[in-house]
């Protein structure tokens, strides 16, 4: 197919891995994808022998968050590799290349390989004043999104900027921040949000494609579904303090000491959907509700304005950043008993011959009724 | 003293509601009270200083429990219900509850005069009177019917992604099309207020209209009978819309 291209396994060679190394990544990767063992030989074969992939990274309205997460991948492999190489071609943060060079490589990897390449895209695109608010060489995101995307075989959404819009988009979205697949609409899209994506998932989406050549499978909101199937509520160790009703009532009382469920914190782990209670972070290390700390749905779109992250009910809508739900549920209880009140003083009046009547009518039958 | 007891109208009894009404009536109230009572401590359950293991108590998962089994109920006797709408009797019918007709329209307005208003009719205190549902109270159920629906799809989307059963998952695309569960989350949690609001001013018209009419609106849900005068039926008989009968 493409046959200058060296295959991942001579990249690792070159960069001095063992084969031993090698096979452990393999096995790692396969692990995260959520591949039964046997495939483990099939990944090893594709990156033995399939040439690298030529991908295109652009970084348009986002914080580089996502590059950083991947780049503190747990193997080294992954960054030396996957990353480095993948990246090579184009990618604003990690290029060497600058200016002029940099289009040119662009140019050259988008005709070269035209149907081939990958579309890495970080960040959302902002439609607002004709897109002035990002733009390299004197384009906008937009038009650079459209001719690189035109080529493209499929396109990787990283983070929550490029999936759903993250804090730019966020009321009142000044910029006017768009995800990519509600501009894209014509390629394959795989979102991967988070904010960051764990490394190891962003790795394991790229493994995934290089081994099977298509797009993992995707769940309805078009993330892969092996990493965002289950809720981060659902693989949570403190898992145990929620069923049984324990939880941490303050950050600094007893109960947060002893580790209990962070729910009525605002945790938002019952409704985020990630793979931090499995994979966790830098390693394995830990994850933000293993610190302590209530899950802020960072991979569920629109998080931000989703209320607060420190608060399980959220303001509705149109009545300000103080009034949630039940305090306007109690309000309407309270006026539906003053009307009710009302309506009961007026039946009185207003039906009182009525009302006479059938009493008086009860009581006559009352009378003849022998006792 | 004969002449007293003549003018005391004479009662007929009308078999109103069938049984599977009654059924359906009540274990519907039964599920939304669990329903809303689980659903209260789900979104904040109450603060349990214990120095028990997790191990030893599983609070929240019974409320779950019971909350999950309630709305299994609760969604079956819905579906129930909208069948019996089509093969129950004349003021089960769905025609009581969506206006298809300009007299549905019509009565709307009157019960509205009459109940809510209270206007008087020539210096006359007036009564509307309908045997089954009138058709304000018949709209406002057709109301609830939409809450309902809100209800199971919201809550079958969020539960979902926690069940095996192919039945729930015929829900997945509800938190997808709603832009994931925190947003579906909080739909649920705002229809809940609907059906409490809704529960209060049921019960107080109930209330209202045995108190006004004395016709055993109450009890009519227990027994399924409601009380109306000789002279009133004998008026209305010709009048009472018959569903069943095509033209």
């Amino acid at each position: 197919m493409l046959p200058e291209q060296p295959t991942y396994y001579q990249e690792v060679q070159r960069k001095g891995y063992s084969r031993r190394d090698f096979v452990k990544f393999v096995s790692i990767m396969t692990a995260f994808i959520g591949l039964e063992q046997s495939a483990i030989g099939q990944v090893t074969k594709a990156l033995e022998t399939k040439p690298r992939m030529p991908v295109i990274w652009l970084h348009f309205q986002e914080c580089t968050c996502c590059s950083e997460s991947f780049i503190r991948s747990s193997h080294p492999i992954v960054a030396d590799i996957l990353l480095d190489k993948i990246s090579l071609d184009y990618s604003e943060t990690l290029m060497a290349a600058s200016g002029t060079q940099a289009e040119a490589a662009l140019r050259n990897t988008m005709t070269k390989y035209k149907g081939q390449y990958i579309l890495c895209v970080e960040g959302s695109v902002p439609m607002g004043a004709d897109g002035v608010y990002c733009m390299i060489g004197g384009k906008t995101s937009l038009q650079i999104l459209n001719e690189v995307s035109e080529g493209a075989a499929a396109i990787i959404a990283w983070g929550s900027c490029a999936s759903n819009g993250c804090v730019q988009a966020a009321r009142p979205n000044p910029t006017q921040a768009t995800p990519i697949h509600k501009l894209i609409t014509n390629k394959p899209i795989i979102k991967v949000p988070g904010c960051p994506p764990i490394g190891e998932v962003m790795a394991g989406v790229i493994v995934h494609y290089l081994t099977y050549g298509k797009i993992p499978e995707l769940d309805k909101l078009g993330r892969p579904k092996a990493f965002y199937n289950k809720r981060v509520h659902d693989t949570c160790y403190r898992r145990p303090f929620y069923d049984a009703g324990l939880f941490v009532e303050s950050f600094d009382d007893e109960n947060a000491k002893k580790g209990y469920c962070l729910y009525k914190m605002g945790c938002k782990g019952p409704s985020t959907y990630n793979a931090c209670g499995v994979t966790k972070w830098n390693g394995g290390t830990s994850f933000p509700i293993q610190s302590g700390h209530p899950c802020i749905g960072c991979s569920e779109a629109n998080f931000w304005d989703n209320g607060g992250f420190y608060e399980r009910a959220s303001a509705f809508p149109g009545f300000g950043i103080e009034a949630n739900a039940d305090d306007l549920g109690k309000v309407a209880l309270g006026v539906t008993g003053a009307a009710l009140t009302i309506h009961a003083i007026a039946t009185n009046i207003g039906k009182s011959n009525l009302i006479h009547e059938h009493q008086v009518e009860g009581i006559e039958s009352e009378h003849e009724l022998k006792s | 003293m004969t002449h007293k007891y003549l003018h005391i109208p004479r009662l007929m009894r009308v078999y109103v509601w069938e049984l599977p009404v009654r059924l359906y009536h009540w274990l519907n109230a039964a599920a939304i009270i669990a329903l809303i009572i689980t659903g209260f401590y789900i979104a904040n359950p109450l603060a349990l200083m214990s120095n028990k293991d997790a191990s030893h108590q599983y609070i929240m998962g019974w409320v779950r429990y019971i909350h999950f089994a309630a709305a299994y109920i609760f969604f079956f006797n819905f579906l129930f219900r909208l069948y019996w709408g089509f093969v129950g009797n004349k003021y089960a019918n769905w025609r009581q509850f969506i206006p298809t007709s300009k007299r549905f329209v019509k009565e709307l307005w009157a019960v509205f005069k009459i109940d809510i208003l209270m206007m008087k009719k020539n210096g006359k205190q007036q009564e509307h009177l309908s045997i089954g549902h009138n058709a304000m109270a018949g709209f406002i159920y057709f109301l609830t019917f939409l809450a309902f629906l809100v209800q199971c799809l919201t809550g079958f989307g969020l539960y979902a992604s926690m069940s095996s059963w192919w039945l729930p998952k015929l829900f997945s695309w509800v938190p997808a099309i709603l832009g994931g569960d925190i947003v579906t989350r909080q739909i649920h949690h705002w229809a809940m207020w609907f059906f409490i609001l809704f529960a209060v001013i049921h019960v107080y018209l109930v209330f209202y209209h045995d108190y006004v009419e004395g016709r055993g609106e109450t009890s009519s849900m227990v027994g399924g009978f409601k009380f109306i005068e000789q002279e009133v039926f004998e008026k209305n008989m010709p009048q009472t819309p018959n569903p069943e009968k095509k033209k």
